[in-house]
């Protein structure tokens, strides 16, 4: 069926209809070690080289359950606002696979550990709850590698690695409208993920990856449309990519007299398109039945307490509290809660600096830039959160100009010294000292006779002009409020 | 040494390094020599572990030589069957599937009997992945049953039940799901133990059907069965259905009197049970009476449901855990294919014999969407009532007392063709497996002809001690 990409609809036509999104987020949690065996989950292994009779599936090997996943699945329920089932049961999902050693995954089918939590999300200013229909735990196959090998016409390789890494499914209701929605709905669900560090979410590794139902429908109808399941979505811009073209593909197929067919396609990134598989490889019957080698799992109430107490704050909350508690802007405040880390950056630096509305134009400005530039994480940043607040302070107190501090900030980026010490190593601390500038201030005024003419003229806005001939004079250190005053004072 | 190869125990083998008799060493030796020459016989081995029963025999004998306790199965010849993982020691489950595979670990009852001074000589024949009933099942050729070379050993663990009522071992390890260490046991005249469901792990049992796979011990005396099963039980980490239920010194507790003790006969299994094999079990149960046991009548309704229970069960599972065998890593791997889905396709169709494509076409079609709550769910409500059965009868009696087999070892080939009959030839073994209590065979008797008939012995969950006190009177009655 690899027919040439139909026409996609008009946005008029698109208008008509309404999509209908639900989302399957596959994240990798974040253990040191596999789901079923003691194998450590670390990328980049040489391949076949984290592996044991458990994730090579050989005969005779039986899964013993990490516990460690399992509290870091239920945190991840608990933070969706899941009820937490007492007692789940593992499954197994068969279907042949070169890369699923077992011939079955271990996952959770008729009796997940979470079900009916929601998510909340704002779309151009609109509140929306999307519903979490459940979350289950599973184990990750391997990897085939089709190519890069000298017969890789001939054959494929596999990597176990990978086999057995502990994953949680986050599937959705049918909520989102749109595919601004489910991006605002995914950059949540990573959001809490990375908050609760309960997977590192990092996209390229596939620690996080998405699959998409989309249907549409005429706005105002009832019923659903055929739906179709598109797999393959990798990353943010591709989810939102795929999801808009598939919206278009179906719209145009129903303009168009023709039905939408219910199946799996696969987001091609560099086509941009969505492609129908083969029916074949989507029929699957996983003929789903409870896994005989692991007893039910079992999470009792004092478990499920302790796991609840141990939450972080949750971006939503952090984000309500900026706004109120330090008075950031929305916008702000959501940026700074990105991640864990920017939000424990910030109020550690805020703290410090004791003016968190400029501690947050500097975390956003300069030092968010520098990182993008430089490709690194908050976490890795090379000005503490210390330094910075310190940085804040100075100018607070007057003892830098905003200038000097961005003079300043590259410095302390490079070097990683608190700002006092290279204020201090080059002298760069702001001139306040009165009678050290009324001698500058008398020497701009009696070279510059023209502008004190005009000044006294009436035109009054040539002062900056003077006050601008005085930081040149001081190399930017004085401090431009002294001057201003300084200067209205003798041309009064 | 001054010892009959043929009729060592564990407790002659004892005494014999206690008093310098004789030397590990020199036992592994001549229980090899012994066994390669009388193997051609039965062909219960496929394969030998000369180095590996040498190796451990020299631990045996440096412990002692140190002063040490060389472990309660210090020089034992112990033969295991080919379904049971060997590290270095190719390990076929009877299947061309497997015919080279070398496993890179050892199961933890190997670990375990071993490091109580085993001595494995080999591995032995079995049904492919243990389905069956007569051992003929085997990608490498059937079993002749000692005591009547003509007839099957029964099965799945033919191999294991042979050798010991050969003589070529003086245990074995089975495998049992259905039946398929009691029934053999019955066949061949030996003692077979199918412990409770969690008593011995299954890390390294290659799965048939892992909510019904057990592993237990053959042996030529219940002593020695119970010496074998106290190695080999408790606690495993890395099975997750092991039990953490404390083991008890099975041997300490033989010998007692068994008098006042309450025993079950179920009239759903008696209906069954016609010929000699009925008379004999009759006489052993007369036996017991004379012991003192009080025996009387317990129902367990839900026995005739028992076979098509197991066998939706059993394939279910089968179907699932078979599916490794794909011919990607491991397993054999068909040359006649060109594409992913022809290579599975051909590897599975040239690898599995025609007892194991029957099981997971079985067990496929009652997992599949659609029929799975029509069979497999229903299987498991009638599954949870034979349970219930079982514990019914418990709050009654001490034990239940069964035939093992409607029938004494058959002819080869007899039944192969007919697989429903092999089947049926489970009927008093099944309920047991799908109740998980411990039961076990011990030898009853024989018929005019000479095939021995087993008695079976069940009890409740984690009571083997009963369960063995029981048939160790029998035995010495
Ligand atoms: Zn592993």
């Amino acid at each position: 069926m690899s027919t040439s990409a139909p026409a996609l609809a008009t946005p008029e036509m698109i208008a008509r209809y309404e999509p209908v999104i639900g989302l399957e987020v596959h994240a990798q949690l974040a253990t040191a070690t596999k789901i079923f065996c003691g194998c450590p989950t670390s990328f980049g292994a040489p391949p076949n080289s984290n592996v044991c009779p458990v994730c090579l599936g050989l005969p005779g090997a039986l899964p013993v359950l990490n516990r460690v996943a399992v509290d870091l699945a239920v945190k991840a329920g608990l933070a969706l606002n899941c009820t937490i089932r007492v007692r789940s049961r593992f499954a197994r999902k068969n279907y042949f696979y070169p890369d699923l050693p077992k011939g079955y995954q271990i996952s959770q089918y008729d009796e997940p550990f979470a079900e009916h939590g929601w998510v909340d999300i704002v779309v151009a200013g609109e509140p929306r709850r999307i519903g979490v229909t459940r979350v289950h735990m599973e184990d990750d196959a391997g990897k085939s590698i089709h190519e890069g090998f000298r017969d890789s016409d001939l054959y494929s390789y596999v990597d176990l690695n990978r086999s057995g890494t502990p994953l949680i499914e986050i599937v959705s209701e049918p909520d989102m409208r749109s595919s601004q929605e489910a991006y605002a709905y995914m950059t949540e669900v990573k959001q809490v993920l990375e908050f609760l560090e309960v997977s590192s979410c990092d996209m390229e590794k596939g620690h996080l990856r998405c699959d998409a139902n989309v249907s549409v429908r005429l706005k105002g109808a009832e019923k659903l449309g055929t739906k179709a399941e598109v797999k393959n979505l990798n990353s943010f811009r591709f989810m939102k990519e795929a999801l808009d073209y598939e919206i278009a593909r179906q719209v145009a197929l129903i303009e168009s007299g023709g039905r939408v067919e219910q199946e799996t396609r696969l987001y091609d990134p560099d086509l941009g398109e969505t492609v129908g598989m083969r029916s074949k490889e989507s029929a699957h019957d996983y003929r789903y039945f409870p896994e005989p080698d692991l007893m039910p799992l079992a999470i009792d109430e004092d478990r499920l307490g302790e796991l609840r107490a141990s939450l972080p704050e949750l971006p939503s909350r952090l984000r309500a509290r900026f706004v109120a508690e330090y008075g950031l802007r929305e916008y702000d405040a959501e940026v700074l809660t990105q991640s864990r880390a920017t939000s424990a950056y910030f109020e550690t630096a805020a703290r410090i600096s004791g003016d968190p509305k400029t501690t947050a134009n500097w975390v956003m400005g300069d030092l968010m830039g520098a990182l993008k530039a430089d490709g690194k994480e908050i976490g890795q940043s090379p000005v503490g959160a210390g330094h910075l607040g310190e940085l804040v302070k100075l100018i607070g107190a007057g003892a830098l100009s905003g200038k000097l501090a961005k003079q300043i900030f590259p410095k302390m980026y490079a070097t990683g010294d608190a700002p006092a010490a290279i204020v201090e190593r080059e002298g760069l601390a702001q001139i306040s000292d009165t009678g050290a500038l009324e001698k500058v201030i008398d020497d701009v005024l009696a070279a510059n006779p023209k502008q004190v003419e005009q000044y006294r003229g009436g035109k009054t806005t040539v002062i900056n002009f003077l006050v601008g001939q005085v930081m040149k004079q001081t190399r930017g250190q004085a401090n431009v409020g002294v001057v201003t005053e300084l200067l209205k004072t003798k041309l009064g | 040494m001054d010892l009959d190869i043929a009729s060592l125990t564990i407790g002659k083998i004892r005494h014999a390094l206690d008093t310098r008799a004789a030397s590990a060493t020199e036992l592994a030796g001549e229980a090899l020599r012994f066994a390669q020459a009388e193997n051609p016989k039965t062909g219960a081995y496929l394969h030998f572990s000369p180095e590996r029963a040498l190796a451990a025999a020299r631990r045996v004998d440096e412990k002692i030589a140190r002063g040490e306790d060389p472990g309660e199965l210090a020089g034992v010849p112990v033969a295991v069957k080919d379904v049971i993982v060997t590290k270095g020691l190719r390990t076929t489950c009877g299947s061309k599937m497997l015919a080279d595979y070398v496993p890179p670990y050892d199961a933890t009852a190997i670990e375990r009997i071993e490091r109580a001074g085993a001595l494995i000589l080999g591995k032995t024949n079995c049904d492919e992945f243990a389905m069956g009933s007569s051992t003929e099942n085997s990608a490498f050729g059937p079993v002749r049953n000692p005591r009547a070379p003509d007839r099957v050993p029964g099965g799945s663990s033919g191999g294991s039940a042979a050798a010991v009522a050969q003589g070529t071992a003086v245990v074995a390890l089975g495998s049992d799901t259905g039946g398929s260490i009691r029934q053999p046991a019955s066949f061949c005249g030996v003692v077979g133990v199918t412990p409770t469901y969690g008593r011995v792990s299954r890390y390294g049992l290659t799965a048939f059907a892992s909510s019904l796979d057990h592993i237990g011990p053959f042996a030529r005396s219940v002593r020695d069965a119970a010496a074998l099963l106290g190695t080999m039980a408790g606690r495993d980490p890395r099975d997750a259905t092991s039990a953490a239920a404390p083991v008890p010194d099975y041997t300490s507790q033989l010998n007692r009197k068994v008098e006042g003790l309450k025993l079950g006969l179920p009239p759903e299994y008696l209906k069954e049970l016609k010929g000699e094999s009925g008379d004999v079990f009759f006489q052993g149960v007369e036996v017991l009476k004379k012991l003192g046991c009080e025996v009387r009548e317990v129902a367990m309704p839900h026995t005739d449901y028992a076979i098509a229970t197991y066998y939706i069960i059993a394939t279910a599972e089968a179907s699932s855990n078979l599916a490794r065998y794909d011919g990607v890593r491991y397993t054999f791997r068909s040359q006649h294919s060109s594409t992913l889905a022809e290579m599975y396709r051909a590897t599975r169709g040239e690898g599995f014999g025609a007892e194991c494509k029957r099981r997971i076409m079985l067990g496929t079609y009652v997992l599949s969407a659609g029929y799975y709550d029509a069979y497999y769910l229903k299987a498991q409500k009638v599954r949870a009532l034979v349970a219930r059965d079982f514990a019914q009868a418990f709050n009654q009696v001490d034990a239940i007392v069964a035939p093992v087999s409607p029938f004494p070892a058959f002819r080869l080939g007899e039944k192969i063709d007919d697989p429903l009959a092999m089947y049926l030839s489970d009927i008093f073994t099944i309920t047991g497996s799908l109740a998980g209590v411990p039961c076990m065979s011990v030898p009853c008797g024989t018929t005019a002809e000479g095939l021995p008939v087993g008695l079976q012995i069940l009890t409740r969950h984690f009571d083997e001690t009963t369960m063995f006190r029981i048939a160790d009177a029998f035995e010495n009655a």
